[in-house]
C-alpha cells in the first residue's frame, strides 16, 4: 500500500459527501461514522487536550480540537502582578521548556525599562537556553518513536535528559522550573567544574544518539509509519503561522537565532537544518539534526565565554519599578518554534498587557484540524507529537 | 522601510508612527481602513505572516486597542498596526480570509474580551472556558480575585506577608 | 426528575446525548435516551471493612499494587514520566501506569485544576473501581498555590474529591512523589485511606460543591 493514500488532497475520501457549499455531510445516525473523543484522558494525546474525531472505519473524516483544560488566566493574573512577580507565573506557560519564557519576559522588561545586560550574563543565558533546548529534544526525538509503540528509546531518552536536568539543578537549584534569567542578568555564575561535567554528559549523549539512529532512524517500521504521513504543503506555512522545526521540515530556512540574532548567536557558527518532505519523518530528521547542532553550540559557547564578569546589571527596586509607557515585541527560538511576547507598559508598576504566544498556538489548533483529515486514527498521536503540541501554551 | 511608511501614509490615514524599543515599527490606523491596509501589505509588500493579534483594554479611555503584528520573512521586519475601537458592542472586521490561523486569535479575543468578529469560523464556540456566565474575564472591570474568593472556597490561614506592602511603608511612604 | 429540570440540563447536552430516534436497518424506530441507557445511575455504597486479619491481608494487597491512571491534569505531569524511567523506577514499589480508569486504583491530580478539567477528573474518578485513592500533587491543589486568585482554577481539591495524600511543592520532585506513594501505602495498611467511603458517605455535599462551579453540568449526577 502506498503511503500517498494518507496525504490530504482536495478530493479527499469520497465516503462522506460534500454539499453545495463544500461542507461535509456527516450524519452520525447513518451508522457509517463513529465519533471518537481522543483525550483529555488518553495516552495518545500530548498533554491535556482533546480531539473530537469523526471516523469512518479507521480514517478520520472530521477533526475538531478542544483546548482550555489548562487555562489558568495568566494574562489576567499579570494585571495584578508587578513585573518581577510575573516571572514565576509566566515560565509555567510551557512546562518542558520554561527558559525561553524567562528570557523573553526578562528581555522585554529590559527593553522597556532601558537596562543594558552585562556580557557574562548574556553568555550564561545562552548556556541555559541551549541546555533547555537539548533536554526537550532528548525527550522529543525518541518520544516520536514512543507514539508508535517503540517505548524503549523514549525510556533511554528520559534517562539522558536527567543528566541535563542534573546540570540545571547544579546551576540554578531547580529541576524543571529554574527562574535563572531575571531582568538585568542571571542569578549566578557557573559552579566550579560545571563545564567539565557538562562536557562529560555531552559525550554520553552523543553516543546515545548513535543508538537512537540505530534503533529509530534505521528502523523500517518507523519509516513506514512516518514517511508520507502528516504532510504540510509548503504554501500552508505562512497562512497558518507555522514556525520552527515544522517550517524547516517544509524547506523554509527560518530560525530566529539566524534571522533576528539575539544574545551572541551571531558570534557562533551553526547552520539551519532543513528538510523538504514536510512529513512526520522529515520533522523527526530536523529535530535529530538539531540535537547535534545544539551539542555543538553548547561546546562553542563554553569555549568562547569569559570566565568572570558581572552577571547582573543595576536595576531599580524590582518591586517598585515603574516602567515607562511603551510597547515591544520579543521573540526567541525554542526547540519547538518561535516564542513571541507582546508587552504593553502603561507607566505603572503593573504591566498593562503581556500577550504570550507559543508555537503550538498556530500548530495545534487550526493546522492540526486540517492535518488530521484523512489520517489513520493510529497516526493521530504521532502527528501531534511531530507538531510538538504543548497545550499549556495554547491556553495559558 | 521608509518607502513602505511613505507609501502607507499616502494611501491610508495612519498616525502615531513610532519605533518600539526593539526596532518594531508601530502605527495606528482607523478601524475601517485596517483590512484594505493589511491586504495591501500582504499582497504587495511581502508581509505574509501574522505574528500576533492582541487586544488591550484601555478602560480609562473607554476603548479597546487591537494590535496586528505582521512580519516580512524576506526582509525580516515586523510591522505593528494598532486599531482603536469603542468599548460598547465592540466589533471588528475578521481577517481569517487573509490568514487561516487568525481565526484562533479572534476566537480567543471574542471569549476573553467580548470583541465580536462576525464571520470568523467557530468564533461563537467557547475556546478556553466552559459554562462561563460572567463578564469576559480579560476585561479590566472583571475582578478575578473577588470572583475566586466568592467561588472557590479559599483555604483559611493564608497570611499575606507581602514584601511590596512592607517596602512601600518603609521606603515609599508618600506614594 | 421533573420536566422543567430535565429541560434545564438538556440545554448543555451535546446533540448526540439528547433523546433521539434511530432508524434501524429494517426500518424500525429505536428510541434512545443516552443518559439513561448508556450510564448506570446507581449511587456508590460505603464498604464496611472486613474483620481482623482478613482486612489486614486485603490492605496489604491493596497497598502493594498501586496502579496509577495516566491522566496528566497539570504541570506536575512532567515529573511522572521520569518517575517510571530507569532513574527513579517506581515499578519497584508496585506502582505502574494504566491508560484507563477502569484498571487503575490511584488518581494523581498533578497540579492546578481548571474548571473544565475538574469535570473530566470527577468523571474519571467515578469510573474507577474500588479500592481507589487520590494523590494531590503540588501546592496548587492545597490552597491554590500561585493561582490562588485565578478565575478558572480551583483552590482546594478536598472540597470536590476526597484526597488521601497531599504532596507539597511546586512541582514535587520524583523523590518526593515516591515518598508520597510510601506514605499512602502506610495509610492503606493502617486502614486510614478511606477516601472512597468518604465520597460515598458525603456524596450530596461533594456534588453540591461540584455543581456550584461546574455550571453546565450535562452528565448524570453520579456516572460510572
Amino acid at each position: 500500500m502506498s503511503n500517498t493514500n494518507y496525504s490530504w488532497k482536495n478530493n479527499r475520501s469520497l465516503f462522506p459527501e460534500a454539499d453545495e457549499t463544500g461542507k461535509l455531510v456527516v450524519d452520525l445516525d447513518s451508522q457509517k461514522y463513529i465519533k471518537v473523543w481522543q483525550g483529555p484522558n488518553h495516552p495518545g494525546v500530548t498533554g491535556n487536550m482533546s480531539l473530537e474525531l469523526t471516523v469512518s472505519g479507521d480514517e478520520v473524516v472530521e477533526a475538531k480540537t478542544h483546548v482550555g483544560y489548562l487555562h489558568r488566566g495568566f494574562e489576567k493574573l499579570f494585571e495584578r502582578r508587578r513585573y518581577i512577580q510575573c516571572f514565576p507565573t509566566c515560565i509555567r506557560m510551557c512546562v518542558p521548556e520554561p527558559d525561553t519564557n524567562e528570557y523573553n519576559l526578562a528581555r522585554g522588561t529590559e527593553l522597556l525599562g532601558g537596562i543594558e545586560v552585562p556580557e557574562m550574563a548574556n553568555w550564561l543565558r545562552m548556556i541555559a537556553l541551549e541546555m533547555a533546548r537539548l533536554q526537550v529534544l532528548l525527550r522529543m526525538v525518541p518520544g516520536q518513536a514512543g507514539t508508535m509503540g517503540l517505548g524503549l528509546p523514549s525510556q533511554w531518552g528520559l534517562y539522558y535528559r536527567e543528566l541535563i536536568l542534573d546540570r540545571f539543578e547544579e546551576l540554578t537549584g531547580g529541576r524543571i522550573y529554574h527562574m535563572y534569567i531575571l531582568p538585568g542578568g542571571v542569578r549566578g555564575l557557573l559552579p566550579a567544574g560545571f563545564k567539565k561535567r557538562l562536557e562529560e554528559n555531552l559525550v554520553k549523549i552523543e553516543s546515545f544518539m548513535k543508538d537512537v539512529d540505530r534503533v529509530i532512524y534505521a528502523n523500517t517500521v518507523f519509516k513506514k509509519r512516518t514517511k508520507g504521513i502528516g504532510i504540510i504543503p509548503a504554501d500552508w506555512i505562512d497562512p497558518y503561522g507555522v514556525t520552527g522545526p515544522v517550517a524547516r521540515a517544509a524547506g523554509y530556512e527560518r530560525d530566529v537565532r539566524k534571522d533576528y540574532p539575539y544574545l551572541y548567536y551571531d558570534q557562533l557558527d551553526f547552520g539551519v537544518n532543513v528538510e523538504h518532505e514536510s512529513d512526520v519523518f522529515a520533522r523527526f530528521l530536523v529535530r535529530r539534526k538539531d540535537v547535534d547542532t545544539t551539542i555543538d553550540l553548547l561546546r562553542q559557547i563554553m569555549s568562547k565565554m569569559p570566565d568572570k564578569g558581572d552577571i547582573k546589571a543595576e536595576t531599580p527596586n524590582v518591586l517598585h519599578w515603574k516602567i515607562p509607557r511603551g510597547e515591544t515585541l520579543v521573540r526567541c527560538e525554542s526547540s519547538r518554534g518561535e516564542y513571541i511576547f507582546y508587552l504593553v507598559a502603561d507607566g505603572s508598576m503593573y504591566p498593562r498587557r503581556i500577550n504570550l504566544r507559543g508555537p503550538s498556538y498556530a500548530h495545534a489548533v487550526t493546522l492540526l484540524e486540517k492535518l488530521l483529515i484523512n489520517a489513520n486514527i493510529s497516526d493521530v498521536s504521532s502527528i501531534m507529537v511531530s507538531l510538538a503540541t504543548c497545550p499549556p501554551e495554547i491556553e495559558r | 522601510m521608509k518607502e513602505i511608511i511613505d507609501h502607507l501614509k499616502k494611501r491610508f490615514p495612519v498616525y502615531e508612527i513610532g519605533e518600539g524599543p526593539n526596532g518594531v515599527i508601530l502605527m495606528s490606523v482607523e478601524a475601517a481602513k485596517l483590512v484594505p491596509m493589511l491586504t495591501s501589505l500582504k499582497t504587495n509588500h511581502g508581509y505574509g505572516i501574522l505574528v500576533i493579534l492582541s487586544a488591550v483594554d484601555w478602560l480609562e479611555d473607554c476603548k479597546f486597542q487591537l494590535t496586528y503584528i505582521i512580519n516580512n520573512p524576506d526582509e525580516k521586519r515586523d510591522l505593528g498596526i494598532r486599531v482603536f475601537i469603542k468599548r460598547e458592542d465592540a466589533e471588528m472586521e475578521s481577517i481569517h480570509s487573509l490568514w487561516e490561523h487568525a481565526a484562533t486569535f479572534q476566537r480567543e479575543i471574542k471569549e476573553m474580551f467580548g470583541i465580536n468578529f462576525p464571520g470568523s469560523p467557530r468564533v461563537d464556540e467557547p475556546f478556553l472556558l466552559e459554562g462561563w456566565d460572567n463578564l469576559p474575564p480579560m476585561r479590566r472591570d472583571f475582578d478575578t480575585k473577588q470572583y475566586s474568593e466568592d467561588t472557590y472556597f479559599p483555604r483559611p490561614g493564608r497570611e499575606t506577608n507581602d514584601p511590596a506592602e512592607y517596602m512601600k511603608q518603609k521606603l515609599y511612604p508618600d506614594e | 426528575m421533573s420536566d422543567k429540570q430535565q429541560n434545564q440540563e438538556d440545554k448543555f447536552l451535546a446533540p448526540e446525548n439528547r433523546k433521539h430516534t434511530v432508524i434501524g436497518p429494517e426500518g424500525e424506530e429505536i428510541h434512545v435516551d443516552p443518559l439513561n441507557d448508556y450510564f448506570c445511575q446507581d449511587l456508590p455504597k460505603v464498604e464496611a471493612p472486613y474483620k481482623g486479619i482478613l482486612e489486614k491481608f486485603l490492605n496489604w494487597a491493596r497497598a502493594e499494587s498501586l496502579w496509577v491512571l495516566a491522566f496528566g491534569t497539570g504541570c506536575g505531569s512532567i515529573e511522572l514520566p521520569p518517575l517510571f524511567s530507569p532513574r527513579f523506577d517506581a515499578y519497584r514499589f508496585g506502582v505502574a501506569m494504566r491508560p484507563t480508569p477502569r484498571q487503575s486504583g490511584v488518581l494523581i491530580i498533578s497540579g492546578y485544576l481548571s474548571v473544565k478539567t475538574l469535570k473530566r477528573v470527577i468523571r474519571s474518578y467515578e469510573q474507577m473501581q474500588n479500592p481507589k485513592y487520590v494523590i494531590a500533587l503540588g501546592s496548587c491543589t492545597i490552597n491554590g498555590g500561585m493561582y490562588w486568585d485565578s478565575y478558572n482554577t480551583i483552590n482546594r481539591l478536598d472540597q470536590y474529591l476526597p484526597v488521601d495524600i497531599y504532596i507539597a511543592g511546586y512541582m514535587p520532585r520524583p523523590e518526593s512523589i515516591l515518598s508520597g506513594f510510601n506514605k499512602l501505602k502506610e495509610r492503606i495498611k493502617n486502614g486510614d485511606a478511606e477516601g472512597a467511603n468518604d465520597y460515598a458517605e458525603k456524596l450530596d455535599w461533594y456534588k453540591a460543591n461540584q455543581k456550584k462551579i461546574i455550571k453546565d453540568w450535562n452528565m448524570p449526577s453520579y456516572n460510572w
